[in-house]
């Protein structure tokens, strides 16, 4: 089995939020970048299909070549190889483009993307990648098992989790519950070492015509201070939440 | 021309997301100076939507579509976007309009904006205005494609009553071979889910352990809430993975959230900032939830929530 791992370059988890250029650009000042963790399940999921199943295991970015250290650590978490395509990651659509071009060349069998990047929250990609290449699609993934060309997924619905046989090729939206958070590996050293020597390929991107663009950001207004409520005296935030927030 | 809305429903019975996306399509269609067309796919009866701005129905009735299916379902709703003549689409951000607008997107060509909270701020060229980086920050976000999906944050604009009458038609749209099949669904059906709930208690370490959280369902049960939890909670198997609520887990947009023994870290805060009241119950005062807070009680979980769980019900019996 082929598989392809989709790796979101995002910022990590603690980073402040600011814009530069007038609010149109996210400031990546003093920003760490980290694989997006829904990819982070997909790619810990993938390893297991390599170890188990002998699958093969490549992972792709679309973006620039910032995005580099971040392809090489899942090559140190034990991808196989990586794959770059040159372009700037601007729009779900033309990204998903980039990625079936890159699955229509390699026929991949499994295609592993996240529920969404916690950067633009687009939550788009696995699916446009999926109706690109006529593949069947999962989202909001949270248990995969593939037996020859068949599949079993668990997918999260809202209040529970549906079970789904399909077939391959299949594009999977993973997240959390794919694989537990226990699962995840650090790259150690000799992982580390192994990733340098493994080919990082940098793709031409394909023509694509983006049907959305980012105008400008704006961070939220500053919160008020809280009103604080005695523990002794909660009529009152019951009185508050029902006259003054009118939420209950 | 006009405006394209897939209100959903479960059972037969629209959800509340249904109305909630006919009167944003309503707004839009205001602006387009249109009219709008619902789809609706295995509802009962159809004539609530009227009240929403819905001007027609496509009833679409197909036991083929007795369970959810993203392609099939997306391909209903292309069908119906063409025969209406569709500028906009509209669908909500439940788990299933978030798996069908992007195979939607790419058949009908259509850019497609997700996580929208408020009516276009220009419809040419159309702009909306979505959350991104979770919560921490507003992206305007323009769609240049003829045709336009948009997809509405949940309790962000809200039900709008309009008054009006709808007419309703039979569509049969052709249901293209499904790929993936469901064999079994496993859901409360006596509990709300995150996803759909006005008002969400979630509780964290703070509340050291499983077995205390006896209290947070009870309070759950009196407001009619979905419970939730920190990560750690579900890291450790205190509670099911699918209440895991912040950054890396699910976003929660309600009108109230009540945060339990929840310190307030980032990953958290961004998770659950869409909701419009939050109120922390914790200890130490310098926890930071109390910065993002509306309302704070410095108190005693165990103290505060069943004294409150009194309180509530007393208030809920002179309603
Ligand atoms: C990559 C990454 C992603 C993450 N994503 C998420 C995410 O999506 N969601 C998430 O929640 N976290 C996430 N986290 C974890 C986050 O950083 C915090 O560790 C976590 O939110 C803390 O959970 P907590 O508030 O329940 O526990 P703690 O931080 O341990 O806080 C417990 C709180 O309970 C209070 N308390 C103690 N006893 C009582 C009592 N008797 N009554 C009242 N209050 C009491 C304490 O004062 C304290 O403030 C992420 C972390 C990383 C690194
Ligand atoms: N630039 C990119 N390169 C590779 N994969 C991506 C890229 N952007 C998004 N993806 C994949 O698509 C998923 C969902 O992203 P999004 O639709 O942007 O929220 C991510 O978790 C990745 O798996």
């Amino acid at each position: 089995m082929k598989i392809l791992v989709c790796i979101s370059h995002v910022p990590d988890t603690t980073s402040k939020i600011n814009f530069t250029d007038g609010d149109t650009k996210f400031d990546t000042n003093g920003v760490q970048f980290v694989i997006n963790p829904n990819d982070e399940f997909g790619l810990t999921r993938a390893m297991w299909f390599k170890e188990k199943q002998g699958a093969s295991v490549t992972v792709v970015n679309v973006g620039g070549p910032e995005t580099e250290p971040t392809l090489r650590k899942a090559l140190a978490i034990g991808a196989d190889e990586a794959i770059r395509v040159n372009t700037a990651a601007t729009d779900g659509f033309t990204v998903a483009k980039q990625l079936a071009s890159v699955i229509e060349n390699g026929g991949y069998d499994l295609v592993i993307a996240g529920r969404e990047s916690i950067d633009y929250n687009g939550g788009m990609v696995p699916g446009m990648i999926a109706g690109l290449t006529q593949a069947n699609f999962v989202n909001n993934c949270i248990g995969l098992e593939v037996d020859g060309s068949s599949a079993k997924a668990i997918r999260e619905i809202d209040g529970g989790k549906e079970t789904i046989s399909t077939t391959l090729p299949l594009v999977i939206g993973g997240q959390k519950g794919l694989v537990e958070e226990s699962d995840l590996r650090i790259p150690n050293m000799r992982g580390i070492m192994m990733a340098r020597k493994k080919p990082l390929t940098v793709a031409e991107p394909v023509d694509a015509i983006a049907q959305t663009t980012s105008v400008t950001f704006e961070k939220p207004a500053p919160k008020g201070a809280v009103t604080l409520v005695a523990p002794d005296n909660l009529d009152e935030l019951v009185n508050l939440l029902h006259n003054e927030a009118k939420v209950i | 021309m006009s405006v394209l809305v897939y209100t959903e429903s479960e059972q037969g019975v629209f959800k509340k997301a249904a109305f909630e996306v006919a009167s944003y399509a309503k707004a839009v269609a205001s602006d387009l100076g249109t009219t709008v067309t619902a789809v609706s796919i295995n509802a009962n009866d159809t004539s609530a939507l009227a009240a929403y701005g819905v001007d027609k129905v496509l009833n679409v009735k197909n036991d083929a579509l007795n369970s959810f299916n993203a392609n099939a379902f997306a391909q209903v709703i292309k069908q119906a976007a063409e025969q209406e003549n569709a500028q906009v689409v509209v669908v909500s951000s439940s788990a299933d309009s978030k798996y069908l607008a992007p195979l939607l997107s790419v058949s009908l060509n259509a850019g497609y904006a997700s996580n929208v909270i408020a009516k276009p701020e220009s419809t040419s060229p159309f702009k909306v205005k979505r959350t991104a980086f979770t919560n921490k920050a507003f992206e305007i976000t323009e769609i240049n494609s003829e045709i336009k999906i948009v997809g509405v944050s949940n309790n962000a604009f809200g039900l709008v009553e309009s008054s009006g009458s709808a007419s309703a038609e039979d569509f049969s749209p052709a249901i293209p071979e499904l790929g993936v099949s469901v064999e079994s669904v496993d859901k409360a059906t006596d509990k709300v889910s995150i996803a759909d709930a006005e008002i969400v208690v979630s509780g964290g370490r703070g509340l050291k352990g499983p077995e205390n959280w006896g209290m947070v369902e009870e309070l759950a049960d009196v407001l009619g809430a979905a419970t939730a939890c920190s990560k750690p909670v579900s890291d450790l198997g205190w509670r099911p993975h699918s209440e895991h609520v912040g950054q890396t887990g699910k976003p929660v947009a309600s009108n109230l959230y009540i945060a339990i023994g929840i310190s307030g870290a980032i990953q958290h805060l961004a998770g659950i900032n869409a909701s419009k009241v939050k109120v922390v119950i914790n200890t130490d005062p310098e926890a930071p939830f109390f910065k993002a807070a509306d309302y704070g009680v410095v108190g005693d979980a165990f103290e505060v929530v069943p004294a409150l769980i009194e309180k509530l019900k007393a208030f809920k019996a002179q309603q």
